[in-house]
C-alpha cells in the first residue's frame, strides 16, 4: 500500500518518462518541480483555512443549536489538517515529525468528550425549554 | 495522481461542509458531515498520517456522529422554518469570513516556504502507529494521564447531566 503510494515519486523512471531534468527534482525552488504533479503545503493550508471558514459560517449563520455544534467540530477539524500537514513537511531524520501528530490525538479525544458533555446539555436544554433555537433562547439576555 | 486525489478529497470535504452549513434540516446536515468527515480522513492518508485517518474514521465518523444521529433522533428536530436571518449577522459573518479567506490567501502566495513540495521520507515502510504510540507514553505520558482523567470527568458529567431532576 505504501510503496504503492510513493510509486511515482520515487521511482526515478517516471520522472524520466515526464521528461524532466534530474536538477529540478533534486532542487525544491526550481519551478520546473511544480510540474510533477504533487499538492505543497500551501494547498493543504488553503483547504484547512477554507473548512475552517465553512465551520465559522456555520457558526455565525445558522440559528439551530445543533448545527452550530456541527459548525464548531468542522473548525476542530479544519485545525487538525493544518497540524497534520506541519508534521508531515516537517520531516526530522526522513520521518515526519509526529509531535504534531500527537497533539491531533489529543484534539480529537479532548473533542469526543466535549461532543458528549455539550449533547448532554442540549438534550437537558430541551428538556427545560422544548426547544433547539437559539432566538428562543433569551432568559440571560440583557 | 497524488494531486488529483487530493483535489478530489479536498472538493469532496469541503462541499459536504457547505451541505452542513447551507441545507435546512438537522439530518441532512449530520449527513453532510460524515462525508466530510471521510474526506479529511482521506486527505491525512495522502499525508501519510494512517494513525490519524483510522481514528479519523473511528471516532469522528462513528462515535461522534452515531452520538449526534442519535440526538436529533431523540429530539424530533424538524427542518429549520424560514425564519429571517437579520441583515446584520450577514453582513458580519461576510466581512469575517471574506477577511479571513483574504488574509489566508495573500500569506499562503507570499511565502516561498510555504510552496515547498513534501519532502521523502528516508524509511517509506515506517509504522506510524508505534512512533506515535512510542511518544505517546513516553515524552507525553503526563498529558496522556490528564486526558484520561478528563474522559471520566465528561463521562461523570453526562450522567449527572441526564438525570431526570437537576437540582
Amino acid at each position: 500500500m505504501r510503496n504503492w503510494l510513493r510509486h511515482e515519486q520515487h521511482n526515478p523512471i517516471s520522472y524520466a518518462s515526464l521528461r524532466i531534468p534530474q536538477s529540478a527534482i533534486r532542487n525544491p525552488q526550481s519551478k520546473l518541480r511544480n510540474l510533477v504533479a504533487v499538492p505543497t503545503l500551501a494547498n493543504y493550508l488553503l483547504v484547512s483555512g477554507l473548512l475552517f471558514s465553512l465551520g465559522l459560517a456555520g457558526v455565525l449563520l445558522r440559528r439551530n443549536i445543533l448545527v452550530i455544534f456541527m459548525g464548531l467540530e468542522l473548525m476542530l477539524n479544519a485545525a487538525n489538517l493544518s497540524l497534520v500537514a506541519f508534521s508531515r513537511f516537517n520531516v526530522l531524520d526522513g520521518l515526519p515529525n509526529y509531535n504534531g501528530q500527537v497533539f491531533v490525538f489529543f484534539i480529537i479525544t479532548v473533542a469526543a468528550a466535549e461532543v458528549a458533555v455539550g449533547l448532554a446539555i442540549i438534550v437537558a436544554l430541551f428538556r427545560a425549554k422544548q426547544t433547539t433555537h437559539v432566538e428562543d433562547l433569551d432568559t440571560l439576555k440583557f | 495522481m497524488q494531486l488529483a486525489l487530493f483535489c478530489a478529497f479536498s472538493i469532496l470535504t469541503l462541499i459536504s461542509a457547505a451541505g452542513v452549513v447551507f441545507l435546512r434540516s438537522p439530518v441532512n446536515s449530520a449527513m453532510c458531515l460524515v462525508l466530510s468527515f471521510v474526506g479529511l480522513a482521506a486527505l491525512f492518508v495522502t499525508l501519510d498520517a494512517f494513525f490519524i485517518g483510522v481514528i479519523q474514521v473511528l471516532v469522528y465518523a462513528g462515535a461522534v456522529m452515531v452520538l449526534f444521529l442519535f440526538i436529533i433522533m431523540l429530539l424530533d428536530l424538524r427542518a429549520e422554518k424560514r425564519r429571517s436571518v437579520k441583515l446584520s449577522s450577514w453582513v458580519g459573518g461576510g466581512i469575517v469570513i471574506g477577511g479571513f479567506v483574504a488574509a489566508l490567501t495573500q500569506v499562503l502566495a507570499s511565502l516561498p516556504a510555504l510552496q515547498a513540495t513534501k519532502p521523502p521520507l528516508s524509511n517509506p515502510a515506517v509504522n506510524d502507529v508505534a512512533a506515535v504510540g512510542e511518544l505517546l507514553f513516553l515524552k507525553y505520558n503526563l498529558p496522556f494521564q490528564i486526558i484520561g482523567v478528563l474522559l471520566l470527568v465528561a463521562t461523570i458529567g453526562v450522567v449527572v447531566l441526564s438525570r431526570k431532576e437537576l437540582k
